[in-house]
């Protein structure tokens, strides 16, 4: 058995929508200004994506590059390859200032999927789901933590810090509730 | 007595009979009905007492606005008090009993209070239990707490599921009658994103009820069609049973959904709570009929006009066999002809009115009903139900002309304007003179961020009550259209009657109810007007008029319009109270929604949490997170437990889950200069591979959080922050990068939850990671207040040679995903030395012994680093830190501050925690004077004594002094002030 776990060893509930929780996956923190030289190609180097733009999220194959601020950037791809990806950056990114930093095992990740995915998401977070356009980030509250996520053509991928795992999986198991649906 | 009818009632359906309970009584009614139309289909007039004379009182309503029937609805885990049977609809199996009587509804041995009434007037509690002083909390608060409140309080856990969700629309419309459904289409039409919803199961309003014709069909067949076309429309969704509660600034609006209150226990939340965001409300919420004040308008059987006609056409209810009418305005007529159709008997309609000529009255007259103009009740006859009126002029004093048998009576005295969501945020009121009513004041709207209205008002709510002017308001409030035609009967003038008769004396005025569940009578009113009572918000309160649970709908207008003759005021002069949300009670479990039980609030766990309580430890919260407070043993208490850890960590080896400790990088060019200014000492300097405790202050100088840093490479640094304090101390970084110092090139990333964190802590502890090896962790190669990168037993690992206990202690991070399998590792490699865990306290207890500061207890918000003698963590040489300037304020720089000092009893007993020690003499408040007061105190396993921390004016200038300080029981105790290090003052032993 390896010795990395996920923060919920992959809980998962079945209702009107299905919520597992995934991971780890490997995350980087990426703070830079979009202008900093250099930035765009060292994101191409590790996700194989162009630099995200306000609020959105940019995917090449299990890689995504996301929006986080205006000088934060979330960078995922597989757990075992964020050391060299670290390298990558410092490399590219030499004498810029930036700060680039392994998050991988601060978060949790969930996937949330099934026709009514949405509704789940609509009982915690007061985001407006039909305004969330494909490729779009929402940084919002999840009940009473912080949570950040996005769709794609089978669900939504949902981040949130690991220590809050367990409050986050008791939310979504309750918003999917079969009986609960909200149209 | 109220029946059922063999025909009609255009809700029910008669082939679903379904059972319920009244006060144990079994009862029948049909699918469709309301509670109150079963009840009443049943001969229950008498369905509650009073709140405060315990008058027998029946149903007066159909809807939201019921004052009177309300009961404690189900049992067990779904019991709940205060239902309104008018809006509960009936389900098979339901169980309720009235409220407010003992021992029973019909012989009710509080009704004694009736016959005092005469004792118990207006501001009867403010006069009567403001002296003797004491005597309100051990005598009259006891009793009035034991006779008050209407409905028992549930005593079990709630069985029922609730939820909360957001939803976004450009248009809310609130209604489900022909405004709001005109409305909901216009808007609909236009493009908009509509939210339409209805507080009941049904659609229509009144008109389907009042029988308008809208395009040449009946308002049924209208309505109907409107919703097929509704929900045809995808831009549209539509709900029904849904309340709005409250109408907030920004366009929020919260809509309770019943969505199971009429199918308990099908597995669906029962209700569901939508924090709604609008770009435009409009309330097309109706208008609620007023009663008449006429003496004994309470007694079981009085209703109002609309509703008689309500539960005649929608639950073919009769509320009576023989009804009399009395009215100030021609809607009511439509109650008569309704009931004179159905078969039933109208003795008389006895109209204020001097005279009367509307279309309505002609339609009465020609069907055979006997019309009284000028006429009015002088008293209503009966007690637990209506027996007969006695008919008097409503120009004069009461004298009595006529007395007629009857068994109903029914009663309109206008119409008022649903107004909440209007109001709510601002929306004002003017009076129409002409319908006698508080209409919006379309010109001075709620308004939106962009200056336009944020609410809008529709149909009867704007106060317009022709089927016609309502649908053509509705039109335009949702910005203009089409507008259907209707038609319905002509209405002649109404009159505002507020007293009836008008020269009514006090013996009648007495027994003229306004607020029906409160007992709230006309002379009460009056009485507080005499006693200078002007404003009507203070009135409100004095008399408690409209201060039940149905907010006064019923009561408010009537009330204060007899409070405005009283003064001789004009209404208008005297206004309205303010409109509060919600707009009716809203159960407690929609607003906490999912947070309940384990998902209450979230819970912060470390990845080490599952092995924590697999060994039966005592968790405690520390912020959100919860650690370890001891492991006890089997038979151990929690303080054996923590004597035992502590002792072991002294002797052998202990291991802590550190992970909560905050961990904050820090990095770029700017790095440096922006520590120096966070912390009281220097960081920039710090070499690389070192480690260095500072001390954090707020802008007044206060400490705020403290921790060790370490310098991780030339332009990163590593702050470790307090538990508590990571998130807290992250934003204030971020504050400072981004409000004051935005050029300086810093970043910083909050990576508390990245790392397990653990602490192995004794003498033994170099031989536990020895025996995991692959790093050297010898004092040589790793020094005290250094840290290396390496690996341990295999796992990456940053290891820090930091202490908080005093012992040789190592810190290894580990990435969390292999915390679990770390902290295994070490619980297998420590085994051979005796290694054990320890908790909370047993941390607290180590930094105690050693005269480690905590923040949290030797800091509150008001001590600065020097009062706990921690001058030594403050550069004297830098320019500026934040703290610095507020420190240097002369009652912070007072040689008169406490300061840090170590305590300890004469007889090693341990001090109790918030022991003062008192000072002679007496302050400006009369209370004794201080001059010192404990921090932390704890039982020294080590040193078999106990030990404590306090500050103390004079600090440690005081070394070797006996003072006194005081127990919990007001004695007080000898204690001498000490050193605050208890235990290797040296500090050899951390450093081996």
């Amino acid at each position: 058995m390896s010795k990395v776990a996920s923060a919920l060893g992959g809980a998962r509930f079945d209702g009107f929508a299905s919520v597992s929780e995934i991971g780890p996956l490997g995350m980087i923190t990426l703070r830079a200004k979009p202008d900093v030289k250099g930035l765009a190609a060292a994101v191409k180097a590790v996700t194989g994506t162009k630099l995200p733009a306000q609020r959105r999220v940019e995917r090449a194959g299990d890689k995504v590059a996301a929006w986080m601020s205006p000088d934060e950037y979330l960078l995922i791809l597989p757990y075992a390859e964020v050391k060299a990806a670290l390298a990558t950056l410092a490399d590219k990114l030499a004498g810029q200032h930036h700060l680039a930093v392994d998050v991988s095992d601060a978060r949790a990740v969930f996937r949330i999927e099934g026709a009514e995915a949405a509704q789940v998401l609509m009982k915690l977070a007061p985001a407006d789901l039909t305004a969330l356009e494909p490729g779009e980030i929402r940084r919002t509250r999840i009940a009473q933590v912080a949570g950040a996520f996005w769709a794609d053509e089978t669900g939504f991928t949902l981040v949130c810090f690991r220590s809050v795992a367990g409050y986050v999986m008791g939310l979504l198991s309750h918003s999917a509730q079969p009986g609960s649906e909200l149209f | 007595m109220s029946t059922r009818l063999s025909k009609g009632g255009r809700l029910i359906d008669r082939t679903a009979p379904q059972e319920f309970t009244f006060n144990g009584k079994r009862m029948r009614g049909f699918g469709g009905d309301t509670l109150a139309a079963a009840l009443l289909a049943n001969d229950q007039m008498l369905v509650g007492r009073s709140f405060k004379y315990h008058r027998p009182r029946g149903i007066v309503a159909s809807g939201a606005e019921e004052p009177n029937a309300l009961v404690n609805m189900g049992e067990g885990g779904r019991f709940e008090p205060n239902q309104r049977t008018t809006t509960t609809e009936l389900f098979d199996g339901l169980t309720c009993t009235s409220q407010n009587h003992w021992p029973s509804l019909e012989f009710d041995v509080g009704v004694v209070n009736n016959y005092a009434s005469r004792f118990l007037p207006a501001g009867f509690y403010y006069k009567t239990f403001i002296h003797p002083r004491f005597a309100w909390k051990h005598v009259f608060e006891p009793i009035v707490r034991q006779s008050a409140g209407l409905g028992k309080v549930p005593k079990d856990r709630d069985a029922d599921r609730y939820e909360q969700a957001y939803a976004f629309c450009d248009i809310l419309v609130v209604g489900g009658g022909v405004a709001g459904l005109q409305a909901a289409l216009t808007a609909a039409k236009a493009g908009k994103s509509v939210w339409l919803i209805e507080q009941t199961a049904h659609w229509g309003g009144r008109a389907v009820v009042d029988g308008a014709v809208i395009e040449g069909q009946p308002a049924e067949a209208w309505v109907n069609a409107a919703l097929q076309t509704l929900e045809r429309m995808e831009n549209v969704t539509i709900r029904s049973r849904c309340m709005a509660a409250g109408s907030y600034d920004h366009g929020y609006v919260l809509c309770d959904e019943k969505v199971a209150d009429h199918t308990p226990g099908d597995g669906r939340p029962r209700h569901r709570l939508w924090r709604l965001r609008a770009g435009q409300i409009i309330a097309a919420t109706g208008a609620i009929e007023r009663p008449l004040s006429f003496a004994g308008n309470d007694i079981p059987g009085v209703m109002l006009a609309a509703a008689v006609r309500d539960y005649l056409v929608n639950w073919a209810v009769a509320a009576g066999d023989r009804t009399v009418v009395v009215t100030n305005n021609d809607d009511a007529y439509r109650t008569a002809i309704a009931l004179k159709e159905a078969g039933l008997e109208v003795p008389v309609v006895l109209d204020a009115r001097a005279s009367v000529s509307g279309e309505l009255p002609a339609r009465a007259r020609a069907l055979g009903i006997r019309v009284e103009t000028g006429r009015a009740i002088a008293k209503v006859k009966g007690g637990k139900r209506v027996t007969g009126v006695a008919i008097c002029a409503q120009a004069g004093q009461g004298a009595v002309i006529e007395e007629i048998d009857c068994d109903a009576v029914a009663m309109s005295g206008g119409w008022s304007p649903v107004v909440h969501l209007w109001s709510h945020c601002g929306g004002k009121l003017k009076w129409d003179d002409a319908q006698a009513q508080f209409a919006p004041d379309k010109a001075r709207p709620p308004i939106n961020h962009d200056g336009g209205a944020l609410v809008l008002t529709a149909g009867a709510a704007s106060g317009v009550l022709s089927t016609a002017d309502v649908l053509a308001d509705a039109t335009e409030a949702a910005g203009g259209g089409a507008v259907p035609a209707a038609q319905d009967a002509a209405e002649g003038a109404m009159e505002p009657v507020w007293v009836m008769p008008q020269g009514a004396p006090v013996a009648l005025r007495m027994k003229m109810w306004l607020d029906y569940q409160n007992d709230v009578k006309v002379s009460d009113v009056q009485l507080a007007a005499r006693e200078g009572y002007t404003s009507v918000e203070h009135t409100k309160r004095y008399t408690t008029l409209g201060m039940a649970t149905d907010q006064g709908k019923l009561s408010n207008i009537n009330g204060l319009a007899v409070l405005a003759d009283s003064l001789s005021a004009p209404i208008p002069q005297v206004g309205t109270t303010t409109f509060r949300p919600p707009y009716t009670p809203v159960t407690i479990g929609a607003l906490a929604g999912e947070a309940r039980v384990d998902i209450f609030q979230p819970l912060r766990r470390t990845p080490i949490h599952d092995w924590h309580v697999a060994q039966n430890a005592y968790l405690e919260p520390v912020g959100l997170w919860q650690r370890p407070y001891c492991y006890p043993r089997a038979g151990e208490t929690h303080e054996q437990a923590v004597h035992r850890e502590v002792k072991n960590t002294r002797s052998n080896v202990g291991l802590l889950d550190a992970s909560t400790l905050g961990k904050i990088i820090v990095k770029g060019p700017d790095a440096g200069k922006f520590l120096d200014m966070l912390y009281t000492n220097v960081m920039s300097n710090l070499a690389v591979g070192k480690c260095r405790y500072g001390l954090m202050c707020n802008e007044q100088g206060f400490l705020s959080d403290d921790g060790v840093v370490a310098r991780i490479d030339e332009d990163t640094w590593l702050c470790h922050t307090t538990s508590g304090g990571s998130d807290r101390i992250h934003a204030w970084m971020e504050d400072w990068l981004q409000c004051e110092w935005w050029d300086w090139q810093v970043y910083t990333a909050n990576v508390t939850e990245q790392y397990a964190q653990i602490a192995v802590v004794g003498p033994k502890a170099r031989q536990v990671l020895e025996k995991l090896g692959g790093m050297d962790v010898s004092k040589e190669t790793l020094p005290f207040m250094q840290w290396a990168d390496g690996t341990l037993g295999g796992f990456n690992a940053r290891v820090y040679r930091i202490s908080f206990s005093g012992e040789l202690s190592y810190e290894i991070a580990v990435p969390a995903s292999e915390g679990r399998a770390f902290w295994d590792a070490l619980v297998a490699a420590g085994a051979e030395f005796g290694m054990m865990p320890y908790g909370t306290e047993g941390l607290h207890v180590l930094r105690a012994e050693k005269g480690f500061i905590m923040i949290g207890d030797e800091t509150d918000g008001t001590v600065i680093p020097q009062d706990l003698n921690l001058g030594w963590a403050i550069s004297k040489k830098k320019a500026d830190y934040l703290g610095k300037r507020g420190q240097e304020r002369p009652y912070l720089a007072s040689p008169d501050r406490w300061k840090l000092v170590g305590l300890e009893t004469l007889d090693g007993s341990v001090i109790p925690d918030g022991s003062y020690a008192p000072a002679p003499g007496m302050n400006a408040n009369g209370q004794r004077n201080t001059q010192g007061r404990v921090t932390s105190t704890y039982f020294s396993p080590t040193l078999g004594k106990g030990i404590a921390m306090g500050l103390v004016k004079g600090g440690l200038s005081r070394l070797g002094e006996t003072i006194e300080m005081t127990r919990l029981d007001g004695s007080t105790m000898q204690v001498k002030i000490v050193d605050p290090v208890f235990y290797d003052k040296e500090g050899e032993k951390q450093n081996v």
